[in-house]
């Protein structure tokens, strides 16, 4: 899948920025920075993985910013970073 | 009806807690054009996974003839959104084409007839069209008053008095009545002045609003206050209803409470006390019905 590179997301607490960039490396190359990471550090990468597996994305680089976002807020952003970097369709 | 804006996660993760009636998740002023996609998205998975409750779940659309309106639609009908409120309404002509995608998407996902639909009323045309406009679908369950959008097209601005609005909002709470559905009213903006939004509550109550727009938590304990109804109102009601079951009962026909005649108009104020009574949190439903 052709790939440039796309952010979405804030730094405001609730949310996550998150930036994808194409990568040769194989595999989603996931670097999180969270102050709950000890906790939910695990899940916060479950979601991220899951949502781009899930738009057929399984190579990428991937800076996380999280501040204390939810699930669904996580799968949101990386949605919004993943169509902006490839152009995907959600919707249909 | 709490306004928040549909690109704030955790505003949107919040809202509820506060109590409003109904929050009102805005895809369209409150986003900038560069964020229209992102929190489309953020919307859509907010109405999936946060659980409010019962509280009403609304999301205002960007208009049907921008590059956004037809693809919010797709996304909060496919996520379950209670209303879709359409801004700048001037014709029914909208109302039918906004059903008309709504429907789209309902046949898709088979639940027809799922969304309901609330036009803002915000311009000259509006107001003139208001009853048309109420009336243009059966998914239509209220209209309500864009206060910001009317002053600027009657070339006028916002006073403290309200009185360039005054036409506009006997208007529409007129064809809302007539219509038979509900009706809100606009925001009130400055959140520093609380005695001049309590009066402007006190006023559109007067009016015959069903509820106001507001745009920050502080503002729904002084909307509540206004809208609940006194003991004295609330105890006189359940008088009313509970002489009303015990005629019904016996089978007679005209009663009597506290020596007055009680009729229908005076049976349908009672019932609408004591609904926001129980809206109120003042009485439990289970102890009414």
């Amino acid at each position: 899948m052709e790939m440039k590179n796309a952010s979405a997301g804030t730094l405001e607490s609730g949310d996550i920025m998150i930036q994808i960039a194409p990568t040769d490396k194989e595999g989603l190359q996931i670097d999180l920075t969270s102050s709950v990471a000890d906790q939910f550090g695990k899940q916060i990468r479950k979601v991220i993985t899951e949502t781009l597996e899930g738009l057929g994305i399984d190579k990428a680089d991937v800076k996380a910013v999280d501040k204390g976002a939810l699930d669904c807020t996580i799968r949101a952003r990386v949605t919004a970073a993943a169509v902006r970097a490839t152009g995907k369709d959600v919707w249909k | 009806m709490m306004f928040v804006p549909g690109n704030n996660p955790g505003m949107m993760a919040d809202a509820h807690i506060y109590g409003p009636d109904s929050i009102m998740l805005d895809l369209e002023d409150s986003v900038t054009m560069a964020e229209k996609d992102a929190a489309r998205l953020l919307v859509h998975n907010a109405l999936k996974s946060i659980d409010y409750g019962d509280t009403e779940m609304v999301v205002r659309i960007n208009p049907l003839n921008t590059p956004y309106g037809k693809k919010d639609v797709e996304a909060v009908v496919k996520a379950g959104v209670d209303v879709i409120r359409m801004p700048k309404t001037e014709t029914a002509d909208e109302v039918r084409e906004l059903e008309a995608e709504i429907i789209k998407v309902e046949e898709e996902l088979g639940c027809v007839g799922r969304t309901q639909i609330m036009a803002a009323i915000e311009s000259a045309l509006g107001v003139v069209n208001a009853y048309a406009i109420a009336t243009a679908s059966k998914r239509m369950m209220g209209i309500a008053l864009g206060a910001e959008d009317y002053s600027a097209n009657l070339k006028t601005q916002r006073t403290p008095g309200g009185a360039e609005l005054l036409l506009a909002r006997e208007t529409i709470v007129v064809a809302a009545r007539a219509a038979g559905i509900s009706c809100f009213d606009t925001v009130y903006s400055n959140l520093d002045d609380m005695e001049t939004f309590r009066k402007e509550v006190e006023l559109i109550k007067t009016l015959g609003f069903d509820g106001k727009s507001i745009i920050n938590p502080r503002q729904i304990e002084v909307v509540n206050s206004v809208f609940a109804p006194t003991q004295k109102d609330i105890d006189k009601a359940l008088k009313i209803i509970a002489a009303i079951k015990e005629a019904q009962a016996k089978g007679s026909g005209v009663i009597a409470v506290n020596g007055k005649m009680v009729d229908r108009p005076v049976v349908i104020r009672a019932e609408r006390t004591i609904a926001l009574a129980i809206a109120s949190g003042i009485l439990n439903k289970e102890d009414v019905l």
